[in-house]
């Protein structure tokens, strides 16, 4: 090989151009992949580089298949050799790169071309590209030492080079092959190990940024692959924070921070002074310095950063949010230590003074450092800096040191209320959701309280709600701020009725954690009095609801609470925790053993009984087959109603029941369809009985479909299941319609199809086949060379037989399994005023819905709008529009566009959701389309669609235009 | 020498009238030209006859620089121009070009109309004034001539400040006008990239202090505005026209949004609606956040501010009201002052400093019966607030400039002489670097050493790369050469390529020298001997002993000849040429001291 190519590099120099006909012989080596031979035509068609760039470049559009990149490859480089244009020898070197990460080919064998090419390469971009490919080829092989070495010692060749783009490379090469152990065996061909670390740090001193740049990340690149870099680097990083270049300063500050998390605990000196500290504490100084910034870049990077330097002592935590205020020189306090003051001494006016905020004592003005090298007020000047993003960055790092420190989080806590105020909803929104995650660890004071409760007016639902959620976990120290609390939802509740369900979950939860403070609130919170009784509350207010749901939440921990109630505050809460048992606790009342008895044993085993039942329901209908078909029948009947009381009962074994209930129903659907009549009678006399038939396997069609695509957690075993009720389905409805057609020609496709399908279930699920034993597909299978080649009236009569030998199979149930739901919020479909628009004109209407436990609802979730005549609309939300508050729920918010021409009348239009699905997205890719550059366009075709909220009616009338 | 010369006429040890003129590499530069808030009489304006006392100041100021639009920055300006006359460039911002003429059309109404003074600038003036500025853009670098150039950076402060760097050959001085490091609601952050110049001139109104975050301050003022008009009250916020008066509509603005309120707020008319016009025009001045939301709505489209009209303060129901002037002490924020004093549902804000004397001094400090002019006594129920909105840099946002920028020295104007102080020491000891802190009419002298570009040809760099080890990047090399400067460019050739330019001939230039020797010997033994002594001494260099009898060292030839008079002494003939100076004088230094004694 080496030989040839020698021969090959004379070759170039004399550039004879006879060489056509030399390269023209060597077609009869190419002709097994048409691809290569095809490449090779055009590639000596061409006449100018222009031409073969074009060639390249079409080709490069195209994926080639693993056997034959060996061979596109070979023709590349010969190419290659003979190019003298630099543009496609570029092209040539990526191509090559592109081809050596191609599944199933393993480079090592252009390995010795592509160093060779590189030593007698002269364009720097052209180096630059090979050295990439060199670096694809390596990444490729990550086992083979030798391999890696030698490509480690090209690049040290090379390092020395003019251009920033080849030593960029260079680093980069040496960043991702370096050897990790610095005194590797004495290697086999006796290439002395290279300090990799050394050669990269000599680089942070380069002359040009960009390959500083490419030295820090490359030593990055060494650690993330486990090398253990030395503390000496620590010093080095440092110098490169005051480079000039934002893209140097950015990647120095990931390099301080991943040697602070290695060498947290030893010492380095402060320079100008005697004094040491720990190395993590030094960086975490540096970090913090970075926040100030020039470029907006690097502020991010650092205020991230900061965030994970959670071994940094509490006092250096604690200055990045000190910023040791003066006014002309004397020390002033901050507002927060004003508050804090006036909170402490128990005042409370807002009689501010002018002057209030005068300093007092003086400052030594020796002692004031105003450019501390310290950590002094880093947050500060983060959360108050121009960019959202900085800002952002600085909410998330206050969140993860909050929540490691428990101190730190009662000392930021000022700082993240202030932030409730931002000026851009995203930073409000991201500082809530922060409080929320370290309310475990703080309890607001009462002007803090005020300042998050003020927020609750925010004309935005999501910092609202996401408030809400806040102080369902938080805690508060006083009677008074619990007051103040539901006095502020309430007004929510007003200014917003739309807030409803979140602020009586919010009072639910603030009620359980805080059922001392809401007692001595209670006579005055439910009005009443000692000596008068007091006009009964309006039931069905949503204000006096939301301060039932909280006083029962609390009574629930406080068994004197309901002494303090009045007759009709008992009637309230038998109707409320009948009406609203989610948000309504049971609780031990006196005088009334109402539930008394159920309360406590319930706690603790009261899952396993009907986990229980569930279980046996479910064996009880397995062992069906020894039944006879009526008893089945019942049994079946049975268990389906009392799954569905089960689910009704159980919310959390729910999913479990209604998914068990829904694969027994189409059970039952089956055997009824098989009972029927018809089968017994000569075909041409049923046609009209057949409906139930048909009716049936259609139905089952649906609900397996429902239960492929309407239940997160379900596995590849139930898929299983699943299909093959389906395919019985079809079965059904082939025999059906066998039956009542007359004529064999369109029996012919169905058959045809219904054999594809059967085809395509064995492949699908080849592995699961051993588990299907005795089904009504294993039958199939073992008669399948018979079907082949049945005429139809045959393969029917077998299905037939089949369907009724085959028995009830085993559903093994998933642990988790949840039903998708979704509920329509907005719009609420009580309006009686006609939403009045212009006929050919558009309106926008809100639509608000949760979902829960749908995957993926960017993809899967539509809008579908019914219009009186028939006219039906599927709307695809933005994926923009979902949000996700939680686990498994997801909020729609979105608009939906309505137009029609004029009616006379208004009327109502339906609008629900839809689940949209396609049974094929399950089946894996074939393979060939992953490989090559271009990326499988996910083709997400709608086979068909699940209405899975109820309908929601809107009341509209278009109005025809004036003239 | 040269050097970079400073004077400020105006804003050295003192806050109003900024005009600073810097002399850097012969050109000079007027920054600034501000009038004074405190004086009436002539000390409003900088005195300009130090500049030169007869002669047109065209000739002397090569252009002049106005870096925002506040008064005390560009208030003197058609006096400067028009008055005094100067016909030469002005620059300034196009914010800056755009709102300037408005604010001093109402300073000239004031000092004109009403205080009746007489040979004060007239609206023509100011237009005429106008007509020479030249409008740039941020980090747009304008050549105002061959070598001056000059360059804005954003500041903040208010709508169109910029920071300015002069720049001349390699020198260049910084100008930072006003500025403020921390964003507000409607500006950005001052920012400037590691320029290095020679000289940083920066503002230090508040040069000893830190400030609490503002986040505070603007929670605390909204939360007494949502207080008040939420109990029914009305709220007055006397303001002056620009600046800081956007800033906090911006503020209610969006507050009154987020909150869903429906409380009206007024804004006394006046020059401000001809402002805000051009503060919805210059949104890339503006944040980030305005910046990008701009498309959907203009902030500066209030919604829910409306303009004031007299009969609205009467009107019953809470409301907000911004009114001009900002001290309280006449037109219409006085006279709605006067109107709800009465009342202790309602509040006055002030958000910025009250000089004494006026009604807003008096009420900040506590005073609650005011007298009005006819003996009447006004009590003051109603609740008064400070709050301080300045959008200047605390020490340590001008801390933070000075890193940014990384200048050579400092220069502290527009402050109080005290605080000066403190911020100079700490600056001299944090960045190692000279500060100054001038009066007024006082020069500051800075020597400095401008780099001289000299072009070197690339057959002599070649030449060198080729002798020696490749160049390392932060090592000063010796190289040879012929410096040649022509029409004031340096260029740096080999000598043989300067003969040919210059058109002279290579003259040969040897020096010979005697060094008389003792020896007894012959002359070819003599010169055998000094052949071996430099052979082992000069190990680099090539000794030869040619057959003539004469030893050659590199180019240098030594003969050796008897003494016509004494056989006794032999005398050695040096001579080199002077490319080998350094070689040939220590071999004769070495041949001085004789040869060693050969073993004999």
């Amino acid at each position: 090989m080496a030989a040839h190519l020698k021969k090959r590099v004379y070759e170039e120099f004399t550039k004879v151009v006879q060489q056509q006909e030399e390269i023209a012989t060597k077609k009869l080596r190419l002709t097994k992949p048409s691809k290569s031979a095809a490449l090779h035509i055009d590639l000596c068609k061409a006449t100018s580089p222009a031409d073969a760039l074009q060639y390249l470049l079409q080709f490069a559009r195209k994926p080639v298949e693993a056997e034959s990149v060996e061979g596109v490859v070979r023709i590349l480089l010969e190419h290659y050799y003979k190019e003298n244009d630099p543009s496609v020898r570029l092209k040539i070197a990526s191509l090559l790169g592109l081809l050596s990460k191609t599944e199933g080919f393993s480079p090592d064998c252009i390995m010795d071309d592509a160093v060779n090419i590189l030593q007698n390469e002269k364009s720097h971009q052209v180096l630059a590209q090979l050295l990439d490919t060199l670096l694809a080829i390596g990444t490729k092989l990550p086992e083979n030492q030798a391999i890696q070495m030698r490509l480690v010692d090209v690049a040290c060749k090379h390092l020395t080079d003019t251009s920033h783009g080849v030593r960029n490379k260079c680093l980069q090469l040496l960043g991702n092959l370096g050897s990790l152990e610095k005194s590797v065996t004495k290697d086999t061909e006796g290439l002395a190990a290279r300090d990799v670390q050394k050669i990269v740090g000599d680089y942070f001193s380069d002359q040009d940024p960009r390959v500083r740049t490419a030295a820090i990340k490359a030593m990055l690149q060494l650690h993330e692959r486990g090398l253990k870099l030395h503390q000496t680097i620590y010093n080095q990083a440092c110098k490169l924070l005051s480079d000039d270049y934002e893209q140097v300063r950015s990647a120095a500050v990931q390099l301080i921070w991943v040697v602070s998390q290695l060498y947290p605990e030893s010492i380095v000196p402060i320079p100008s002074s005697n004094e040491e500290i720990r190395l993590i504490d030094d960086a975490f100084g540096k970090i913090c310095h970075m926040v100030s910034d020039g470029s907006w870049v690097v502020r991010v990077q650092a205020a991230k950063l900061l965030g994970s330097m959670e071994q940094v002592s509490s006092h250096f935590l604690e200055q990045t949010l000190d910023k040791k205020l003066m006014s002309d020189l004397r020390r002033k306090r901050t507002a927060h230590e004003r508050a804090k003051e006036l909170y402490s001494s128990g005042e409370f006016s807002s009689g501010r003074k002018w002057g209030d905020d005068a300093p007092k004592e003086e400052v030594d003005t020796g002692a004031v450092n105003l450019i501390e090298s310290g950590a002094c007020g880093a947050f500060v000047h983060g959360l108050e800096d121009e960019m959202y993003e900085v800002r952002i960055a600085a909410v998330e790092a206050l969140c993860m040191l909050a929540q490691s420190s428990p101190s730190f989080a009662e000392k930021c806590l000022d700082f993240l209320v202030d932030m409730f105020n931002d000026e851009i909803e995203e930073v409000r929104l991201q500082s809530i959701h922060t409080m929320r995650k370290i309310s475990n660890n703080i309890t607001l004071r009462e002007d803090q309280l005020d300042t998050v409760l003020a927020v609750l007016e925010d004309s935005s639902r999501d910092i609202r709600e996401a408030l809400h959620e806040l102080l369902c976990c938080t805690n508060v120290s006083t009677k008074e701020g619990i007051h103040l609390a539901l006095v502020e939802l309430l007004k929510n509740l007003t200014k917003y009725p739309t807030d409803r369900d979140s602020i009586w979950k919010c009072l639910k939860f603030l009620g359980s954690r805080h059922p001392t403070l809401v007692l001595p609130l209670v006579p005055e919170l439910l009005s009443t009095h000692p000596f008068f009784d007091t006009a009964e509350p309006d039931m069905d207010d949503p204000a006096y609801i939301a301060v039932l749901v909280l006083i029962f939440n609390a009574a629930k921990m406080c068994p004197t609470m309901p002494a303090l109630f009045s007759d009709h505050t008992f009637r309230h809460y038998a109707y409320l925790r009948d009406s609203l048992s989610h948000l309504v606790p049971a609780l031990r009342l006196p005088g009334r053993k109402l539930v008394s008895s159920t309360v406590y044993p319930n706690i603790v085993p009261h899952e396993d009984p009907s986990q229980q039942f569930l279980q046996q329901s479910l064996e009880r209908v397995y062992s069906l087959q020894h039944l006879d078909p009526q008893g089945a029948q019942e049994l079946l009947e049975l268990t389906i109603r009392d799954l569905q009381r089960l689910g009704e009962l159980q919310s959390e074994l729910a999913g479990v029941a209604d998914f068990s209930a829904a694969y027994l129903r189409c059970q039952l659907l089956l055997i009824k369809a098989l009972q029927e009549k018809l089968w017994n009678v000569a075909a041409p006399l049923y046609l009209k009985q057949s409906d139930l038939a048909s009716a049936a396997a259609k139905q089952i069609m649906e609900e397996t479909y429902k239960m492929e695509f309407m239940y997160s957690g379900v596995e590849n075993k139930q898929v299983v299941i699943i299909h093959h009720m389906r395919l019985q389905a079809k079965a059904l409805q082939l025999i059906v319609t066998a039956r009542t057609t007359r004529g064999v020609d369109p029996l012919f496709g169905m058959c045809e199809k219904f054999l594809q399908e059967v085809d395509f279930f064995q492949r699908c699920f080849i592995a699961d086949l051993p588990h299907l034993q005795d089904s009504f597909v294993d039958k199939l299978l073992d008669l399948m060379p018979r079907l082949m080649t049945s005429k139809p009236a045959e393969v029917v009569k077998i299905l037939q037989t089949t369907l009724r030998q085959s028995t009830l199979l085993h559903l093994p149930l998933p642990e988790q399994i949840d039903k998708a739901s979704a509920t329509i919020i907005e719009p609420a479909g009580e309006s009686d005023n006609p939403l009045r628009f212009t006929s050919g004109l558009v309106v926008a209407l809100d639509v608000d819905a949760t979902l829960e436990h749908v995957q993926d609802p960017q993809s899967t979730v539509k809008v579908q709008v019914l219009y009186p005549d028939g006219q039906a609309q599927m709307i695809h939300p933005k994926p923009a529009d979902f949000r996700n508050p939680g686990p498994g729920r997801h909020r729609l918010i979105t608009q939906v566009y309505l137009s029609h021409t004029a009616w006379t009348e208004p009327c109502q239009v339906e609008v629900r959701l839809l689940l949209a699905y396609n049974s094929n997205a399950r089946i894996p890719k074939s393979s060939w389309i992953e490989g090559g550059e271009v990326s499988p366009q996910v083709e997400t075709s709608i086979e068909g669609t699940i209405p899975f909220s109820k309908p929601v009616k809107v009341y509209i009338m278009p109005k025809p235009a004036r003239r | 020498m040269p050097e970079i010369r400073v004077t400020p006429l105006g804003a050295g040890q003192d806050v109003g009238r900024s005009c600073i003129l810097v002399s850097i590499a012969g050109k000079n530069v007027m920054l600034d030209c501000g009038m004074h808030m405190g004086f009436n009489d002539d000390r409003r304006f900088p005195d300009f006859s130090y500049i030169t006392q007869n002669g047109r100041l065209t000739d002397f100021l090569d252009c002049v620089i106005i870096s925002h639009f506040h008064l005390d920055h560009c208030g003197a300006l058609p006096y400067f121009s028009e008055m005094v006359g100067y016909d030469g460039p002005i620059y300034m911002t196009h914010p800056t070009q755009a709102i300037c003429p408005i604010l001093l059309e109402d300073y000239r109404k004031i000092a004109v109309d009403k205080k009746g003074e007489a040979n004060f600038f007239t609206s023509q003036m100011i237009k005429d004034c106008m007509k020479k500025v030249v409008a740039v853009h941020l980090h747009q670098t304008v050549q105002v001539d061959d070598e001056l150039e000059i360059k804005a950076y954003y500041a903040g402060h208010v709508l169109g400040a910029a920071m300015f760097q002069i720049k001349v050959g390699s020198e260049s001085v910084v100008y930072t006008g006003d500025y403020n490091m921390t964003p507000d609601r409607h500006l950005g952050a001052a920012w400037i990239d590691k320029c290095r110049p020679n000289l940083l001139i920066t503002e230090s109104t508040y040069a000893t202090t830190i400030r609490d975050s503002k986040r505070c301050r603007e929670r605390d003022f909204l939360k007494k505005v949502h207080e008040t008009v939420e109990r029914g009250g009305k709220v007055l916020i006397p303001v002056f026209a620009l600046g800081r008066a956007q800033e906090l509509c911006i503020l209610l603005e969006t507050f009154w949004e987020r909150m869903n309120l429906k409380v009206p707020i007024y804004f006394s008319t006046g020059l401000t609606e001809k402002a805000n016009h051009y503060y919805k025009l210059f949104i890339t001045w503006t944040n980030q956040k305005i910046r990008k939301t701009f498309v959907q709505r203009n902030m500066f489209e209030f919604k829910h501010i409306k303009a004031f009209d007299r009969a609205f303060a009467d009107n019953p129901g809470p409301m907000v009201v911004f009114a001009t002037p900002g001290m309280l002490h006449a037109g219409q924020s006085l006279q709605i002052f006067r109107k709800w004093a009465g009342n202790e549902k309602n509040m006055v804000i002030m958000p910025g400093y009250c000089v004494q004397g006026t009604v807003g001094h008096k009420i900040l400090s506590g005073q609650r019966k005011l007298e009005m002019e006819g003996r009447q006594v006004l009590e003051v129920k109603m609740q008064v607030e400070y709050m301080s909105f300045s959008a200047h840099a605390d020490a340590k946002g001008i801390m933070q400039l000075v890193g940014q920028a990384e200048p050579e020295s400092v220069l502290l104007v527009h402050g109080e002489a005290k605080k000066m102080e403190f911020l100079k020491q700490k600056i001299e000891q944090e960045f190692r670097v000279n500060c100054y802190m001038p009066a007024n009419g006082e020069t500051v002298t800075l020597p400095t050493s401008p780099s001289i570009p000299v072009g070197i040809s690339l057959g002599l760099l070649k030449q060198e790369m080729a002798q020696g080890l490749l160049p390392e990047a932060k090592k000063p090399r010796l190289l040879h050469g012929t410096l040649i400067m022509k029409d004031s460019n340096l260029r740096l050739v080999s000598s043989e390529q300067a003969l040919k330019e210059l058109g002279l001939a290579e003259h040969q230039l040897r020096f010979t020298c005697r060094v008389h020797l003792h020896d007894t010997r012959k002359e070819q033994e003599t010169a055998m001997r000094v052949h071996s002594h430099l052979k082992s001494i000069l190990k680099d260099h090539c000794v030869q002993h040619l057959p003539d009898g004469s030893v050659t060292v590199e180019s240098i030839l030594i003969q050796a000849a008897a003494h016509s008079e004494d056989p006794g002494t032999k005398v050695l003939l040096v001579s080199w040429t002077y490319q080998d100076e350094e070689l040939g004088s220590y071999l004769t230094s070495l041949l001085k001291k004789g040869l060693p004694q050969a073993p004999s």
